[in-house]
């Protein structure tokens, strides 16, 4: 339930930015969340409700952005969508990949009042 | 701005001056110069000793070596007499100041943060102090009941008289496994996380206060028993070690890929027991390889000791040579 962790960083990050933007709240979010980052976005879900509970989230609009999961492979250089840890390269089938996109954890948007 | 002349080049740089001269602009912020003008800038600031260095990347030198020395050690350099550097960026991410788009009352901040760059900046913070301390940590991580604290008892009580040994404990509750690494004669120090299902870098920060553990040593991070979550919170170790032990399944590294991705060393466990077990080692190899191609593996048992001597040695390689 690392979730947990994670939104209570994501709601110290928007506290901040609320705070240095002189404004009281936030009424929207949006967060880019990579498939290979480990992140389970139900698990998340269930841990905003109670997360955000009295803090400049709680009123706010969350909008997630998936990033799909890209990697390269390092025998035949194919590019290829990497949709978990241990998908071989579709081309050569080897397993010796380089994640080039898909590990995002990001807090990339703020709307505040 | 002072000295930006638009169209004058069809390249542009960007530069970070750390310091600026206060007639030209604000101090501190994003400044685009021409190809021409930043020559010029440079030498205006050389002349008064103010340093230039890359906004984006860091680079300072045109031919990217790093000298380190003490204060009047002497080097031939070139660094010593920097010249301009001029590279092109592609578009950037480092946004020092909101660019906010206002609608009524609203007002949009792009912050493109990193939700985990707290602890990660602590947990670079924490490997910095251990790699000048000459301090080997590492994080181990298994599943409850995987063997780690027998693990650890037997190496610390083998191995403490060859290299000073530090633990930090990590449970949700009780101080059991602490009590158990005491008695091996280890300094100990026990992090309870309440509901908490990993460690952070934070708690890992204030342990090693309590610890001060002496320069060449090596020091155990015994995580919380989770194949998940402490798999995305970097500690600021050296080495992440998998504990997996014989009696669990083979395919754990694919059921659970992130934290064998994240490891650089798999430990397989209880192999005194095979002889009774359908476990294997092949398959779990095979498994954790697809996950990660830079994984070692040692098999061993901490209830017999065998296979213990290739742990230890591995160790052993991995501490510096005392100075």
């Amino acid at each position: 339930m690392h979730e947990l962790s994670i939104v209570a960083s994501i709601v110290e990050i928007a506290e901040e930015h609320v705070r240095k933007a002189g404004a009281s709240s936030a009424t929207h979010v949006e967060l880019e969340i990579g498939e290979l980052a480990g992140v389970e976005w139900k698990a998340l879900e269930f841990a905003w409700e109670v997360a955000v509970k009295n803090t400049v989230l709680e009123n706010a609009k969350k909008h997630l952005v998936r990033i799909s999961g890209l990697a390269k492979c390092a025998e035949c250089s194919e590019e290829f969508n990497m949709r978990t840890l241990f998908d071989p390269c579709p081309v050569c089938g080897s397993y010796f990949n380089v994640i080039l996109r898909g590990k995002e954890l990001r807090v990339k948007a703020l709307t505040v009042v | 701005m002072a000295g930006y002349q638009p169209g004058f080049f069809l390249s542009e740089y960007v530069w970070r001056l750390p310091a600026f001269p206060e007639d030209l602009s604000v101090p501190g912020g994003f400044y685009l110069l021409t190809l021409d003008t930043s020559r010029k800038f440079k030498q205006s600031l050389e002349e008064l000793n103010y340093n230039i260095m890359c906004g984006i990347c860091g680079c300072g030198q045109e031919d990217g070596t790093v000298t380190i020395k003490k204060v009047g050690e002497h080097t031939s350099s070139p660094a010593d007499a920097p010249v301009a550097h001029m590279h092109k960026h592609g578009h950037h991410h480092h946004h020092h100041r909101h660019h906010g788009n206002e609608i009524g009352n609203e007002k949009v901040l792009q912050i493109e943060q990193d939700i985990l760059g707290k602890n990660n900046l602590l947990a670079e913070r924490n490997r910095g102090y251990f790699e000048a301390k000459n301090i080997l940590t590492l994080n181990l991580v298994s599943s409850p009941g995987s063997g780690k604290t027998a693990l650890l008892e037997r190496t610390l009580t083998e191995l403490k008289d060859e290299i000073p040994c530090y633990v930090i404990e990590g449970d949700q509750q009780t101080s059991n496994d602490a009590s158990r690494i005491a008695a091996t004669g280890a300094e100990v120090v026990q992090i309870n996380t309440g509901k908490g299902c990993h460690l952070e870098a934070d708690m890992v920060n204030t342990a090693v206060k309590k610890l001060s553990p002496s320069e060449n040593s090596l020091l155990f991070i015994e995580n919380v028993g989770n194949l998940v979550c402490p798999a995305m919170f970097d500690l600021g170790e050296a080495v992440r070690v998998v504990i997996i032990s014989v009696t669990e399944g083979e395919d754990k590294p694919i059921k659970y890929p992130d934290m064998f991705h994240s490891s650089q060393l798999c430990i397989i466990n209880k192999i005194d027991l095979l002889p009774y077990v359908s476990f294997d080692i092949e398959k779990v190899k095979e498994y954790a390889g697809q996950v990660s191609h830079i994984t070692e593996f040692i098999e061993l048992s901490a209830t017999t000791g065998e296979g213990m001597d290739q742990w230890y040695d591995w160790l052993r390689a991995r501490v510096r040579p005392q100075r």
